[in-house]
């Protein structure tokens, strides 16, 4: 049967690896094509690279990096950053990257995914949300942001999440922006609304500190892509930077609960 | 010699980096006329069936392989939508398949799949075999493959079935006729499993 996807989401910012707390705090973690052949001896499921500068900084996606990235992975690839174009998406699907994820071209221009799933497949497009509850007395619900955290998007989360389904996108990845980097679980009841909200695969990222907490998850919401970003690059409580991914046996007994 | 087929899609690279590593010579072909000397090709394959055929039939290729193939001298894998172009016909699209193995490509009927079951099919599966096809030497048993699609080879004959996964229902993730061969599964990108499957691959 099809197992839940356990994906390290890697960030590059300044042509290296960092990791971040509540999007900010960038700690340089190390080079991202060491990290990715790691990630390969260690046969994890899935590995997303989010580049954090190109949309932010407004520059075309580093080709030269992803084609280097493409050709050392040896597991599926997301890559993430700077898309704006169908163009931009089918050069780095033809690089041999398995799928591209849209975060700020899909909030500025929803159109972008229809014609992304048109050029190179819905299977291989993604759109990630980065997301925040609302704070206040009387506010509720939720934030959906982009540029790093920096610009907010009058969309309805969950609303924006079908569009996006319905445009073409193959995966919504989830991400918490509260969560990012504290490494105290995932925010099982965000992901449980979306996960009833919409058909196609999902992704939940931020906030995993062990792997107790894809287990909750999963376990909550049955087969889907469990993301973590500090859990797979730190160990121990001084965070020192270790890149760990479950072996088989650990993954196995993670996915135990799971409902097929 | 194993040849990549590069008409465009599919991820060449990841291919020849796995024959690289266990020391098989591959190479990329990026034109008919590079097929010389191949004894094993890969046809890769990303997107859209119509799409994947219109660049496949402008590229020179398949003249040159239909004519090695009805000579009966060289071994052809067709990965991912590279599997489905080898069928006569794809519920995706309206141009017709290669034929080179009898069958349809239909989409997964969503109403039955489960909640916890989406669309596109993306993960890892079990690839059950029954251990006869020399691909699957050593494989049978618990294989898990990747697998990103939301169309599958449904065969027309069912001798020409090599391997089925469930997903919903239990499909044709792996077919072969004579010296033709496709899977569903992305080998390219399936770790060790995938590697001694590629392996076989330059065996048969």
């Amino acid at each position: 049967m099809l197992r839940p996807r356990i994906i390290p989401c890697l960030l590059v910012h300044d042509l290296g690896l960092v990791k971040t707390v509540q999007f900010k705090q960038h700690k340089y973690v190390g080079d991202p094509i060491n990290a990715v052949k790691i990630f390969n001896e260690k046969e994890a499921d899935e590995l997303i690279v989010l580049d954090i500068d190109a949309t932010v900084q407004n520059v075309e996606p580093n080709y030269q990096m992803i084609a280097h990235l493409a050709a050392e992975c040896r597991m599926p690839l997301c890559y993430g950053g700077g898309i704006k174009t169908a163009e931009q998406a089918d050069r780095i699907i033809s690089m041999g990257v398995e799928k591209v994820a849209v975060s700020a071209g899909a909030l500025e221009r929803p159109k972008l995914i229809e014609e992304i799933a048109n050029r190179v497949g819905n299977q291989s497009v993604a759109v990630v949300i980065d997301y925040r509850k609302k704070t206040g007395l009387f506010k509720k619900g939720f934030e959906v942001l982009s540029h790093n955290a920096t610009v907010v998007h009058d969309v309805d989360l969950i609303e924006f999440a079908k569009q996006m389904q319905d445009a073409g996108a193959g995966e919504i990845i989830l991400n918490s922006v509260e969560l990012d980097g504290k490494m105290s679980g995932y925010d099982t009841k965000t992901a449980e609304l979306l996960r009833f909200s919409v058909a196609v695969p999902i992704t939940i990222l931020g906030g995993a500190g062990k792997y107790q907490d894809i287990a909750d998850l999963i376990e909550r919401c049955g087969v889907l892509g469990v993301a973590a970003g500090s859990l797979f690059v730190f160990k121990g409580p001084y965070r020192a930077v270790l890149i760990n991914y479950p072996t088989v046996e650990q993954k196995d007994a993670i996915i135990e609960s799971v409902q097929f | 010699m194993i040849k990549i087929i590069d008409y465009g899609l599919g991820n060449v690279q990841a291919f020849l980096n796995v024959y690289k590593r266990i020391g098989i010579p591959a190479a990329r072909a990026s034109s008919a006329v590079e097929l010389d000397g191949a004894t094993h090709v890969i046809l890769p394959g990303v997107g859209s069936f119509d799409h994947a055929m219109t660049l496949f039939n402008a590229s020179g290729f398949r003249e040159t392989l239909e004519s090695r193939i009805s000579r009966n001298d060289i071994q052809l894998l067709g990965v991912c939508v590279g599997m489905q172009m080898l069928a006569d016909e794809s519920e995706e699209g309206t141009m017709p398949g290669l034929g080179w193995i009898s069958g349809t490509v239909r989409k997964f009927d969503s109403s039955n799949l489960k909640t916890s079951l989406r669309l596109p099919h993306m993960g890892w599966n079990d690839v059950a075999s029954d251990g006869k096809s020399p691909l699957f030497e050593e494989l049978h048993g618990s294989a898990r493959f990747y697998f990103l699609h939301s169309y599958f080879f449904d065969a027309a004959n069912p001798d020409s079935v090599l391997a089925n996964t469930n997903y919903g229902q239990t499909f044709d993730c792996a077919v072969g006729n004579g010296g033709i061969y496709g899977v569903q599964f992305h080998p390219e990108k399936s770790h060790h499993w995938g590697q001694a499957f590629l392996n076989n691959f330059a065996r048969v």
